[in-house]
């Protein structure tokens, strides 16, 4: 009850907010550092996240998306550059920005002495919400990631994907202007991603600013109106998923299998297809933005792949051609 | 202008306090479980135990005991004392050694807690309250065991309650600043050594005065002697100035404990 | 091959290898400490009383032999067990192999008894620096402190593969563990008890190992006779192993 109320009420200033946000975003980030002795995870990132929007992070591991969210979350002193959150210093009103903020942390941190609920009656105590408010939201918010029924269970037996969706309640429990989510649905089975999905959805419908990480492709075309492609700690680039499958790469792929000899051997007789051609381990991809063209430009140079598959492209595309690695291992 | 002041210093403190006892309630909430609930109530036992065995079962042993001044008194009202100063240290730093480094470390609860707007010296408050409210507990039980057993009398009883909260404190500080300093579980074996000595050699069950000097000069720079002559003066109801030279080590302690404990766990969380 | 029990053993020397610097402290420094505080401080008050016909330190020292073998007994029964089963899931991924349920109790029994028989050395060669052993059959405290390691260690098995968190440790101490060290004749005779903790007494191994070792040291005889007392830690070491049996095979069917 209460949370469709408060959720109304997000939604009514909406208007609202996008206007202040022209005036300053939500997040702002400019030549963003993190180092960790003489590692620098993050080199200097700028980044914008305005009122309203599901801003991605997308990038392999190690590429410095923890590091950032940590940093925006105020549990980790920035090394450099200059870093805004809800137009306040994250070093000096840490507490108060905290206050707004939601956070799915990568690794689930819940408290295994205590039952379900009690996590969220707890976690929502340290945001000074009183005891019969916590009651209240800790069982709609139950209700809203599907947990009523384990409500009194203890969190160690929940499967991974109930946990997950613990963490993402709790980090609803003080009703955020921002919810930070790192890797939501790593490790989850489709299933379990999807009904994540569709509630990190709903909070987005409700104008619910996200911020989230992912090394899916299909996460962050499902949820994310923009994105950064991270790789090193450094930013290749930032778009809306449309606008980055554009610019970085053709309307469609032909992937190539052939299962004589070494692959690179084809490349040569490839030339000339498409707009380009991208060597893995055990394919070819072949963009062009007409696939079944390309494939029978293929098949009159008498070449015999022994699979074809002609494939919109996506944002793994995207990565492959700026960062020339696939994302996911 | 102090108008205008000192009701912002009582809001920002009555919010730090909130945030520490949102802590504690965390505490409370998870001793409210079944298994948490027999650890609790069993840790009341082992004072008693040593009580009845060295202080009832060794004293039948001791025909006489002479204090160093010359007073004579039933060697249970001797070891009672100390054994209540025990029990507030045990009390103490299990719950700010062990448990909070379990709970840093392994739970992982604290990565949790820090995405709140509470901050790490209000966790190390929120803990240290809650070593408090259980070893008070212990210690209201405890003294009322001595009550029971003559070995003091109801009024001394109740000024040495508050006196047993302060040696908790001093513990309690301090361990969770040795905590933050601890790698893996195989260092609370040291800890677990020295703890055991103080408990031993505090004129727990003879009096310092009977030590070697070098042990008795030893034995009075460390924070249980204190606490055991503390409660000892006031349970056996002999006072003097001495008292509060031994509440004002106890309370530097516990403030060095603290301040180190906050700092160190700010350098530790915010990575 | 080796019998898969000696490689459940093997399997646990290599971690102590790890953690022994600590284990040094807590199996062999606390009960000195012990014998210290209480045989030279209250020991000078005891014996200007004269009732125990010895020396409070003499007295006492064998009991904190025993009551040695009890902790170290007590301090790697638990806490390991439980690991073994919950956090590293060591006994799980023996089962994946040839041992069998009672490889695994032995293996792991024989380990904790190696490590009784060293502190049991140590402290025993420190009493005799201290002039507290005077008999030529104290030899056979070592063996003794073997025998309540297992009389204790192996009921405690069974207690750790039951119980479900680690929590319920402490209430095996306090209850236990601890009333035991307190009260079955180590720091004074038992005779002093009421009947009914008396009786209790009389139960617990650790009693019988300490009228055994007292008499290893000092030469007297014991309270029901030698072969009395050792068929008891028999019995308590046979009824543990059964039983701990038991509750391992429960414990790794699910
Ligand atoms: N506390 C730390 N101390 C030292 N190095 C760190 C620390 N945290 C992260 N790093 C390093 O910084 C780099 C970036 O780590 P980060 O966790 O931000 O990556 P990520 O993009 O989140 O990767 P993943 O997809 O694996 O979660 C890594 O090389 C990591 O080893
Ligand atoms: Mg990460």
């Amino acid at each position: 009850m209460v949370l469709r109320k408060s959720l109304a009420d997000l939604s009514y200033p909406r208007v609202r907010v996008l206007d202040v946000s022209a005036a300053e975003p939500l997040i702002a980030a400019h030549g963003l550092v993190k180092r960790f002795g003489d590692f620098t995870a993050v080199a200097g990132i700028d980044v914008d996240v305005r009122a309203g929007e599901a801003f991605g992070f997308l990038g392999p591991n190690g590429a410095g998306k923890s590091s950032t969210m940590r940093m925006i979350g105020c549990v980790s002193a920035p090394s450099g550059g200059t870093l805004r959150i809800l137009g306040m210093d994250p070093v000096r009103d840490g507490p108060a920005i905290r206050a707004r903020l939601g956070v799915c942390p990568q690794q689930d941190s819940l408290d295994q002495d205590i039952t379900v609920r009690e996590n969220l009656t707890v976690y929502a105590r340290y945001f000074g919400i009183s005891r019969r408010q916590a009651r209240q939201r800790a069982d709609e918010l139950l209700e809203f990631v599907q947990l009523t029924e384990r409500a009194n269970d203890k969190v160690e037996p929940l499967s991974g994907g109930m946990k997950r969706r613990l963490t993402i309640a709790r980090a609803l429990v003080n009703d955020p202007a921002i919810v930070l989510l790192d890797e939501p649905t790593t490790g989850l089975d489709p299933q379990a991603r999807h009904l994540v999905w569709e509630r990190l959805f709903q909070l987005k419908q409700r104008g619910v600013t996200l911020v989230l990480t992912t090394h899916y492709m299909d996460e962050a075309e499902q949820l994310c109106d923009r994105l950064v492609v991270m790789d090193g700690g450094r930013i290749g680039a930032e778009g809306s998923p449309r606008q980055l499958i554009e610019r970085y790469a053709t309307r469609e792929v032909v992937e190539l299998r052939f299962s004589d000899a070494t692959l690179d051997s084809y490349l040569g007789k490839l030339e000339g297809i498409g707009e380009r051609l991208e060597l893995l381990p055990d394919r070819i991809l072949l963009y062009a933005d007409d696939g079944d063209l390309a494939v029978a430009a293929v098949h009159e140079r008498q070449l015999r792949p022994s699979s074809v598959l002609v494939r919109r492209s996506t944002l793994e595309d995207v990565f492959l051609h700026l960062t020339g690695r696939t994302l996911v291992d | 202008m102090v108008t205008l002041v000192l009701p912002r210093l009582a809001a920002r403190a009555e919010q730090r306090f909130q945030r520490a006892a949102a802590v504690t309630g965390r505490n409370v909430t998870a001793a409210r479980h079944f298994g948490y609930w027999w650890v609790l109530v069993s840790g009341f036992f082992e004072p008693v135990l040593y009580l009845l065995s060295i202080g009832v079962g060794v004293g039948a042993l001791i025909k006489s005991f002479t204090l160093p001044d010359g007073r004579v008194i039933p060697y249970a009202a001797f070891v009672a004392p100390a054994m209540l100063a025990a029990s507030a240290m045990n009390g103490a730093l299990a719950e700010t050694t062990m448990n909070f480094f379990g709970k840093m470390k392994y739970l992982r609860l604290y990565d949790g807690v820090l995405a709140t707007p509470v901050k790490p010296f209000e966790i190390a408050l929120g803990e240290l309250m809650w070593a408090l409210v259980r070893g008070s507990i212990y210690s209201v039980a405890f003294l009322g065991l001595m009550v029971a057993m003559g070995l003091t009398s109801a009024g001394w009883a109740l000024v040495a309650l508050p006196a047993t909260v302060i040696v908790g404190l001093a513990f309690g500080g301090m361990g969770m600043a040795i905590a933050t300093y601890v790698r893996s579980w195989q260092d609370f074996d040291y800890i677990m050594v020295v703890q055991f000595a103080l408990f031993l050699f505090s004129g727990t069950f003879a009096p310092a005065g009977s030590y070697p000097l070098v042990m008795q000069i030893v034995v009075q720079l460390t924070p249980l002697y204190h606490g055991v002559e503390l409660l000892r003066g006031l349970t056996t109801g002999v006072l003097g100035w001495g008292l509060l030279g031994h509440t004002a080590y106890l309370i530097a302690f516990a403030s060095i404990g603290l301040a180190i404990a906050s700092r160190r766990m700010a350098v530790l969380l915010y990575k | 091959m080796a019998h898969p029990t000696y490689a459940v053993f093997e399997h646990q020397l290599v971690s102590y290898r790890r953690v022994w610097r600590g284990s040094v402290l807590s199996s062999f420094l606390l009960p000195v400490l012990f014998l210290l505080a209480m045989g030279l401080t209250v020991g000078g008050y005891v014996d200007r009383g004269g009732g125990l016909g010895v020396r409070y330190l003499d007295f006492i020292a064998p009991g904190l032999l025993a009551s040695t073998a009890l902790q170290v007994a007590a301090g790697e029964a638990t806490w390991p067990v439980h690991a073994g089963f919950v956090w590293h899931r060591m006994y799980h991924g023996m089962r994946a192999t040839p041992v069998r349920i009672p490889d695994m109790v032995r293996g792991h029994i024989m380990y904790i008894l190696l490590r009784v028989a060293l502190s049991a050395v140590g402290f025993l060669v420190v009493m005799a620096l201290f002039g507290a052993v005077h008999s030529a059959w104290a030899p056979a405290a070592l063996p003794v402190a073997v025998l309540v390691g297992l009389a204790t260690a192996a009921p405690i098995f069974a207690y750790s593969a039951t119980i479900s968190t680690d929590g319920m440790f402490a209430v095996l101490f306090r209850f236990a563990v601890v009333p035991m060290t307190l009260f079955a004749g180590v720091f004074f005779p038992v005779d002093s008890l009421p009947l009914a903790a008396r009786a209790l007494a009389y139960v617990s191994p650790l009693w019988h190992g300490v009228e055994l070792t007292r008499a290893a040291t000092l030469g007297t005889p014991t309270a029901w006779g030698g072969w009395a007392h050792v068929s008891f830690l028999v019995m308590w070491s046979v009824a543990g192993y059964l039983l701990a049996v038991h509750r391992f095979s429960r414990r790794l069917a699910d």
